[in-house]
């Protein structure tokens, strides 16, 4: 008997399959894990290069570059990308490489499910970034595709429908199987409230994506029936309601934002104690935060519509309900702050994106108690004000946490470690370059521009000027990216088990660096 | 060190680009959100003043908090962790404090919004029509109407490569051929829809946005008081020319105001007519 489990054991160990066909089959989640990060990384530069003109045009008043159906293009472009193309699949990335490590489990519960998640997304995107050869040009009505105007797009329509369909299923996908994972697979004596906050932030999320992206699913195929098939879901002509899609829309809209923020804390939660040396202060109150976060999330969303005229009771109500999540919001920060009172801390790059996203993070959480103030709202709304804020939360928010995610997990994942001098290059570089292109925004915005517009008025010129080239900044520092990959995989400097002097968990104690292409085939035992 | 050296000659070229464009125009006076012309504008601006500055004072603390510890609490200055880590007085604590903060702003938010909700006791009403991509005003106790369209001087400098500098050009994406036109000290209430898709009408002095949505009509209201003209733009994408369809309100002392709706009442009448 015991021989046979033993051979049952080496039947296990081998590595990866030879040939590219490795990537296409695969079912191991660290090599999906791989090809999700890597193909965030593309789309981060994709996005990114949409962003590059849209702030080109703006450098200046009048129009030099692009047309205005152009520039819409590359707005409404830029965010799906962005959203759909880098946070989520960077998270679900990092998900696949780390939850089955900090849990103790040797994959994740669904591998084909996962293969087949992944795999989604190339097709999804090609379908999408094609629309922008159609006739009519791509989605041009903002991401949040408000019908009627959506409803005047060209022939990539109902390509643009059926790609967000597409990322929908895939995300889905990729939520069942994290639960799947977390519900099951745990190594025993690894209770609820003994797993590290990133496995804690991602099963809440989990639940998130399932309540949230089948809504956006059914409000994309109302626009696609109104649009072909003569219903009138949302033209008034026909006895339908614009403003029933907004309602729609933003009922998956506001999840979605905490979708994308939720796993940030779960990194920053993660890094703030190993550089401080000290255990992560309230983890209780975090987990309690972080789902009462994400109840609130379900209760808040005509906060993006009180211009609509939704009615004063109703404004009232969701001006409250948004200004409660300050609340939960409020105590992880202090957390991480009392985290790092009397720790001994040291700053690696890591650690350096982690500060960074608590302090940027928390601006952008100021502005958005701003915003939730309904009748300042009235001024605020659809304004670079609004912009501001949701790249602070997004930027420095969820795409530092991935980028410190990225140095922090990196030496464990290729067994060598970064080169640390390019790092801090490129956290100086984007910490500076980044507040050049965004804070000035919060000026342009009081000043009265308002957001998804071309062309302005010439008393927005300078501060126009200097956020163009703190994004033409940013945007370039952010090829660093590449460099200090190539050196943690190719690098000289062995990483160590621990990678870092106060890391914990089992990922770091429990397995060595670089991880073994299969891990914990036999559960650990957690204390 | 490179970080500081990296960041010393960054703290330089920007110091230096900053002066060189400030000296070319002077328009960095732009920061803040405006006072208005209205009761309305100027109780929004007190609450925002009030909200950021609650924060700032809450932004002072705590990152001064995480500053400190960022500087004493280092290992290369030899701190030794401490190892505590919870404690349910401090989490009760903040979670208290901040949700009193909240109530304390909840109560002024309340109120203004109250104030701006109640359209009662107007002293006249305008429907205002977005369309793609101009405005019509009619005033329904008039029976008078017109489109707003942007100024043809701008419309030509915003074409791509015109070739044309916008500073040159008055009020750039900010004039139109034919503004509203209101009294002042007047309680004016303001249906506002749309005919195509959804626009949003916004002029900052007055203190509000209300979205323009076909089969809806909005309702808001503004009391002007000091005559002059202000300006502001369509505030919801609404396709290809969002960024040009400028909403310019022209307050005029009562008696100026009923000249202009004579003499407007006069040309509509010729209007009507003259074309058979």
């Amino acid at each position: 008997m015991s021989e046979s489990i033993a051979h049952h054991d080496a039947h296990h160990e081998h590595g990866p399959e030879k040939g590219w066909m490795r990537w296409v089959r695969t079912t191991n989640h660290k090599d999906i894990g791989t090809m999700y990060l890597l193909f965030s990384l593309v789309m981060f530069f994709v996005g990114g290069f949409m962003a590059l003109v849209i702030r080109a045009e703006l450098f200046q008043p009048g129009l030099q570059i692009v047309d205005p159906h152009l520039f819409n293009q590359m707005t409404t472009m830029h965010a799906l990308v962005m959203i759909f193309g880098v946070v989520m699949p960077g998270f679900t990335g990092l998900a696949n490489w780390l939850l089955p490590m900090m849990i103790g489990a040797p994959d994740m519960a669904l591998p084909r499910l996962n293969n087949w998640g992944f795999w989604i997304l190339p097709f999804a995107f090609t379908l999408l970034l094609s629309t922008l050869f159609t006739g009519g040009g791509g989605p041009a009505a903002g991401w949040t595709l408000y019908p009627p105007l959506s409803l005047q797009g060209g022939e990539g329509f109902p390509f643009v429908i059926f790609a967000i369909h597409l990322l929908g299923v895939s995300s889905i996908m990729g939520a069942i199987n994290v639960i799947a994972t977390i519900m099951n697979l745990r190594a025993p004596g690894m209770t609820f409230m003994k797993m590290p906050l990133f496995v804690w932030t991602w099963f809440i999320t989990a639940y998130l994506l399932i309540a949230v992206m089948p809504v956006l699913a059914g409000a994309v195929t109302m626009l696609l029936t109104d649009k072909y098939f003569g219903t009138s879901f949302f033209t008034a002509a026909g006895g339908g309601d614009p403003v029933l899609f907004q309602h729609i829309f933003w009922f998956f809209g506001h999840p979605e934002v905490y979708i994308l923020i939720l796993p940030s804390f779960g990194v920053v939660s993660m890094i703030i104690p190993t550089f401080a040396r000290k255990p992560l202060f309230g983890y209780s109150s975090m987990v309690y935060a972080t789902a009462s976060i994400a109840f609130l999330s379900f209760i808040v969303w005509a906060h993006h519509m009180f211009t609509v005229g939704v009615p004063t009771a109703g404004v009232l109500f969701f001006m409250y309900a948004t200004m409660l999540i300050a609340v939960p919001t409020g105590v992880k920060v202090f957390n991480w702050v009392t985290t790092m009172w009397r720790g001994a801390m040291t700053f690696e790059t890591p650690m350096l994106f982690a500060v960074a996203f608590v302090i940027l993070f928390t601006i952008g959480g100021f502005s958005g108690l701003m915003l939730a103030i309904a009748p300042a709202d009235f001024q605020y709304h659809d304004t670079y004000f609004v912009v501001a804020h949701f790249h602070y939360v997004l930027v420095t928010g969820a795409i530092f946490a991935l980028i410190a995610a990225m140095y922090y997990w990196l030496p464990k994942i290729s067994g060598k470690m970064y080169n640390e001098a390019l790092g801090k290059w490129h956290f100086w570089l984007s910490v500076i370059s980044v507040n050049v292109l965004f804070f000035p925004q919060h000026f342009l915005g009081l000043a009265g521009m308002p957001r998804r517009i071309p062309d302005y008025a010439v008393q927005f010129t300078d501060w126009n000027m200097v956020s163009s080239i703190g994004g033409f900044v940013f945007g370039f520092s952010q090829l660093l990216l590449i460099p200090v990959i190539v050196s943690a995989v190719k690098g000289r400097q062995q990483a160590t088990d621990t990678v870092w002097e106060g890391a914990r968990g089992l990922e770091f104690e429990a397995l060595p660096s670089p991880a073994p292409y299969h891990s914990f085939n036999t559960p650990p035992q957690v204390r | 060190m490179i970080a500081r050296k990296i960041l010393t000659s960054l703290g330089v070229a920007a110091s230096a680009l900053f002066v060189s464009v400030g000296v070319a125009r002077a328009d960095w006076g732009a920061l803040n959100m405006t006072e208005g012309v209205t009761q309305t504008s100027r109780d929004v601006y007190d609450l925002h003043m009030l909200i950021m500055w609650i924060c700032v004072a809450i932004g002072v603390v705590v990152f001064g908090a995480m500053f400190y510890a960022m500087f004493k609490h280092r290992k290369s200055k030899g701190a030794v962790a401490a190892q505590f880590h919870e404690s349910t007085t401090v989490e009760i604590v903040w979670t208290v404090i901040p949700f009193l903060i909240l109530i304390g702003m909840a109560i002024p938010a309340t109120s203004v919004l109250l104030d701006m909700a109640d359209t009662s006791e107007s002293d006249m009403t305008i429907k205002v029509t977005g369309y793609q991509w101009k405005w019509r005003y009619d005033y329904l106790d008039e029976g008078i109407g017109f489109y707003s369209t942007m100024a043809e001087d701008s419309h030509a400098a915003r074409q791509l490569k015109s070739g044309i500098d916008p500073s040159e050009v008055d009020n750039y994406l900010l004039d139109v051929d034919q503004p509203l036109v209101i009294p002042a000290g007047k309680k004016v209430r303001i249906l506002i829809t749309a005919a195509d898709v959804i626009h949003a009408w916004w002029v900052p002095d007055f203190g509000w946005k209300k979205d323009a949505i076909p089969g809806f009509i909005n309702e808001a209201w503004t009391k002007v008081d000091q005559p002059g003209t202000y300006r502001g733009q369509c505030a919801e994408l609404c396709g290809r020319d969002h960024g040009f369809m400028p909403v310019v309100v022209k307050v005029l002392p009562e008696p100026e105001y009923r000249a202009w709706l004579s003499a407007q009442k006069a040309a509509d009448q010729i209007a009507v007519v003259s074309p058979h």
